[in-house]
């Protein structure tokens, strides 16, 4: 119980201070002015969104490989939490687009392809509801999510390649990329703290998998008896 | 080799199954040419505007019709549990994966073949001069869309909600599918027709990683 609680406040420290960097001391960006201010929270939780992703297809890939029900439970609890990050990307981009480019939604290349990944992310949940034995649902789940993954750059290729509003990469883009590197200083900070709440988000959500799995097993023992 | 002579066998077994009745040709001709007919009512279809929505609306109507077609792939097979049969008749998983998937592309490729002739003639947009590059692009499509529907309706059917969750697993994974076909097509139907090589490599590469992730995974997908 310790150890949780002092994970919790020292997450909430991070992201205490990535508050007070992305507001103080992160300088006033010349064009769009404070309201650019929003993409400390924006990007990172995209990377971080994505990582989720990552690890989860790799626990996918580890359960189809070593049939452990860990395997599972992370995998699950990593798309669930990558879910919840691409959300808020999909929230703070609107309320960022509207007094930038003028409206909330534009079907654009990095928007329409982030939704879809939502999507099919979500239709890797509705597949676990729908598949009663845990084994089954575990393994066509992950081979599901395997294939998930995979989809994932071919969807932002092929919409990207005729399709683009979206600022194009500040980081690692190309020769006119770049930012202040105070800022870059204080996203890199920002993703660091995202990622420290989403170890502690997967890690409880990962207890909360095994518990259930227990207690599956626990139910099926009983009604067997 | 045995990988192909099985294929072949279990290929020619699809092609009879179907030919026999002919239900899964006949209702998805039928469905994808309802979807073409009321989609006139959703946009002024003269020349100009067929060509801007026509390729889209087309290779949604192919996308929706597969998300159909494909239900059945797997679901007989368990049904008339002769799935363990056709496991044990092979060496390989993947050759049942391949016959199943090489089928469902000769049916659809049938199904546009029939259909396209009614599309140019209904919405005033010649394709005759453009017929082999139609061909490729369609080819390359409906390898795709068999490649994970085959792969996915095998999932599908083990799921309760079957008939509902095969679109719903199928439709967003085929997005790249849907956005390369139609740009392709969009181009091909043009008053200038061009070709679009970005969009025929999109699609290729699409069919390749699936096709290899098939290969690589069609034992587990298929595990009692």
């Amino acid at each position: 119980m310790g150890k949780n609680i002092f994970a919790a406040a020292l997450v909430f420290v991070l992201l205490g201070v990535m508050v007070y960097a992305a507001f103080f001391i992160a300088p006033v960006d010349a064009k769009q002015g404070l309201i650019y201010r929003i993409l400390y929270l924006h990007v990172s939780s995209a990377w971080t969104g994505l990582t989720a992703f990552l690890i989860g297809c790799i626990a996918n890939l580890l359960y189809v490989w070593r049939r452990q029900p860990r395997w599972d439970w992370l995998g699950v609890a990593a798309v669930e939490v990558g879910l919840a990050f691409t959300t808020v990307v999909l929230v703070t981009g609107p309320i960022w687009a509207k007094p930038v480019w003028g409206i909330y939604w534009t079907w654009d290349a990095r928007l329409t392809s982030t939704f879809v990944m939502w999507l099919l992310y979500i239709s890797y949940l509705l597949l676990r509801t729908l598949i009663e034995e845990p084994d089954r649902r575990a393994l066509l789940s992950a081979l599901y999510g395997i294939f998930a993954f995979l989809d994932v750059p071919l969807v932002f290729g092929s919409i990207r390649w005729w399709r683009t509003q979206h600022p194009q990469p500040i980081v690692m883009g190309g020769p006119d990329s770049g930012m202040d590197p105070t800022m870059y200083k204080v996203l890199m900070f920002s993703w660091l703290a995202m990622l420290a709440l989403m170890t502690l988000l997967l890690r409880q959500r990962y207890k909360l998998e095994a518990m259930r799995s227990d207690v599956e097993a626990m139910r099926h023992e009983l009604e067997a008896a | 080799m045995a990988l192909l002579a099985d294929t072949t066998v279990l290929l020619g077994k699809e092609l009879r199954t179907e030919f026999r009745s002919r239900e899964l040709l006949t209702t998805t001709v039928v469905f994808i040419l309802i979807v073409i007919v009321l989609f006139s009512f959703t946009f002024d279809p003269t020349s100009d505007e067929s060509r801007r929505f026509g390729s889209g609306l087309l290779w949604l109507a192919f996308l929706f019709a597969s998300s159909l077609m494909l239900q059945p792939c797997f679901l007989r097979e368990q049904q008339n549990d002769t799935l363990s049969a056709l496991r044990l008749a092979v060496d390989e998983p993947f050759a049942i994966f391949l016959a199943k998937l090489t089928a469902n592309t000769v049916f659809l490729l049938l199904a546009e073949l029939v259909l396209l002739p009614f599309f140019a003639l209904m919405y005033n947009v010649p394709v005759l001069r453009v017929l082999h590059w139609l061909a490729l692009v369609f080819f390359l499509g409906s390898l795709g869309i068999s490649v994970v529907g085959t792969a996915l309706s095998a999932v599908s059917a083990q799921a309760r909600m079957r008939e509902l969750l095969l679109p719903l697993l199928l439709l967003p994974l085929l997005t790249p599918i849907l956005v390369a076909s139609t740009e392709v097509t969009k181009g091909l139907l043009d008053r200038e027709p061009f070709m679009q090589w970005k969009g025929v490599v999109i699609l290729a590469v699409f069919d390749l990683v699936f096709l290899t992730a098939l290969w690589l995974f069609s034992e587990y997908l298929l595990e009692e």
